[in-house]
């Protein structure tokens, strides 16, 4: 079922609100309650402080911080090169993305051109980070609602994912892939055909979770008409990504200001009517569809571009080849320099990317030396969490679990 | 369902259109275009006209989101921070960013939270780790560390190694020390 035709299954209107504050015995009585920081629920450490009205939620604070690392303080002190680790600890269920926007940030600070095939490939990573991140939504969002079953289903869906990014990257989780100027590795035809096959069934899976969603009573009920947000709201609240386009924007900065190529591909941006749970449900599962269409164009464009260049020749700011530093001692020496003392010119830069959640980026200051004067992460995820409020007043309590999961944040990010 | 993305002009022309754009729109209050590396339009612009700068930008250019808040720790130059602002345009597709810069000594700056809501997290954010005040802020408190915490992690002189809340740290001591002459105390009458 697409996006265009689901109004015809269900009627609704705007603003319908199930809130029975007159009939609740324990109106009037205001209650605080402490959801978090350890509950389910809260997708990690997020403490929200709930004033309750009997069960309508008159007020909440979202408390964050409780995963905070201090991972701009420690750009500063490790330098440019050692701080691509800790970037896969920010949003770390799509740590790839996030590599990528530090690259490319760095890239367009020191002016360094990044070859075509590996473009191609870092769009490959993106897109398929971004199939697995919405997986992760969807799979927490139903496990939260206590459908179970889902979870199992999405997250056997990220397993041949997570499979294609151990063969290829030789990790799982935090990968660490991305290179200044490229990636580290080239992609073998055996570790692509992974992908492929899996692509090839991806659309009917998905097919299959909006079979057991789109159209289920309980699951609508539950997210219609919740945590509603207009076009203007969200602008003026910095919600981005999937959270802005439930609200009817075509906004999607692949297609706005495009990196790495995207002008290239060819896919669609879907929206929402109504901005509230169920359209941003919806739109992120046609955008794991779209992703699947961008995976498969990035597959036939690696396959046009068979043994060209994945890392640039620019030895002032990218690693050698690993196998180079084992045989050569001029590569030796380049690894050693630019692990240690990188330097980039003086200068800022911030260069935005499409991440599952919104708008991910790092605004770089550089004052010449080897020590980063200032690396700013812009975190979708902490505006996410800044929104819960706002869409939270005058609701049922239980709204709030469809609310967490369907704005969609990662603490790592949120608390960096 | 989807609207195809409007054909780009070239990376120049359109830094062109978006300073030709701002400038109009702040025709007549105090700023200054600087040169950036990564090309993106920058102003500086002093503490007393931003909350004009922002408001005229938002209204008469369609600068309709804050991206974010920060600041940058120039020690030893003065003045010593440097409070920027980054706005992105929907109907444009460009973006702008602000600068302000303020000496530590009146490190203060006027919010922008009666223009974009969405900016508070990001000023608490700034006020935790710089301890820059957003004049006007309606919640200024800590957002990532503690409340009680005394000090400010991102200024340029706290160490990277961290320091312990002081509050806790004490309580902690005090809790040994109690421990060690209760147990003397217990050995003394045996």
């Amino acid at each position: 079922m697409s996006t265009s035709n689901r109004s015809q299954v269900f009627e609704y209107e705007r603003g319908a609100s199930g809130d029975t504050l007159a009939d609740d015995p324990l109106h009037g009585q205001l209650m605080t309650l402490n959801m978090g920081p350890q509950h389910p629920a809260t997708h990690g450490v997020l403490r929200l402080v709930v004033t309750l009205d009997g069960e309508t939620m008159r007020d909440v604070d979202a408390d964050v911080g409780y995963l905070h690392r201090g991972k701009e303080k420690s750009c500063e002190s490790l330098g440019w090169a050692k701080f691509f680790p800790h970037t896969d600890r920010l949003d770390y269920v799509q740590p790839l993305t996030n590599n990528i926007a530090y690259a490319l940030s760095i890239e367009r600070l020191a002016s360094i051109k990044v070859p075509e095939r590996a473009e191609i490939l870092r769009v490959l990573l993106m897109e398929v980070s971004r199939i697995a991140a919405h997986l992760i939504y969807l799979g927490t969002t139903c496990i939260d609602l206590g459908a179970i079953t889902m979870f199992f289903a999405t997250f056997k869906e990220r397993e041949t994912i997570y499979q294609f990014l151990d063969a290829y990257t030789g990790h799982r989780m935090n990968n660490t892939y991305v290179r200044i100027g490229g990636v580290y590795a080239d992609v073998d035809d055996e570790t692509a055909a992974i992908l492929r096959t899996w692509l090839n069934g991806f659309p009917a899976a998905v097919d299959n979770f909006e079979k057991f969603l789109t159209g289920n009573r309980i699951w609508y009920d539950r997210n219609r008409n919740i945590g509603i947000i207009d076009r203007e709201a969200a602008l003026a609240w910095s919600l981005n990504g999937p959270n802005l386009r439930a609200a009817g924007v075509a906004a999607d900065l692949r297609k706005l200001e495009p990196y790495s190529g995207y002008e290239r591909y060819d896919f669609e941006v879907p929206v929402g009517t109504v901005g509230d749970c169920y359209d941003r449900y919806l739109v992120r599962v046609e955008e794991m569809r779209q992703s699947a269409r961008i995976c498969n164009q990035a597959l036939d464009l690696l396959q046009q571009t068979k043994g060209g260049e994945f890392l640039a020749e620019d030895r002032r700011y990218v690693l050698p080849p690993k196998g180079d530093v084992h045989r050569s001692m001029e590569e030796l020496i380049f690894q050693f320099k630019i692990v240690t003392d990188l330097r980039l010119p003086k200068g800022e830069a911030y260069v935005p990317v499409e991440s599952s959640k919104g708008e991910l980026g790092f605004y770089l200051v550089s004052d010449g030396t080897a020590k980063p004067q200032r690396c700013h992460i812009r975190a979708p995820g902490l505006m996410n969490v800044q929104a819960i409020p706002m869409l939270a007043r005058g609701r049922l309590l239980s709204d709030m679990v469809s609310l967490i999961g369907s704005l969609d944040f990662v603490m790592g990010e949120v608390d960096r | 369902m989807t609207p195809q993305a409007p054909a780009r002009a070239a990376p120049a022309e359109r830094r062109a259109a978006t300073i030709a754009r701002v400038a109009g729109a702040l025709d007549g209050v105090l700023h200054e275009f600087v040169e950036t590396r990564d090309g993106m339009p920058t102003l500086i612009v002093p503490r007393d006209g931003l909350v004009e700068v922002l408001s005229r930008l938002k209204s008469r250019a369609s600068f309709e989101q804050a991206t974010f808040v920060t600041a940058v720790d120039h020690l030893p130059a003065t003045p010593r921070f440097e409070v920027v602002h980054q706005l992105w345009s929907l109907t444009h597709a460009d973006r702008v960013r602000l600068k302000t810069r303020i000496a530590v000594d009146a490190a203060w700056v006027p919010t922008c939270t009666h223009l974009w809501p969405g900016a508070a997290f990001m000023e608490r954010e700034c006020y935790d780790m710089f301890g820059i005040h957003f004049e006007g802020h309606h919640n200024l408190r800590r957002l990532l560390m503690p409340e009680e915490y005394e000090h400010h992690p991102l200024r340029k002189e706290f160490p990277h190694q961290g320091i312990e809340p002081d509050r806790l740290y004490r309580a902690w001591e005090k809790g040994r020390r109690e421990e060690f002459f209760e147990r003397r105390a217990k050995e003394d009458s045996k």
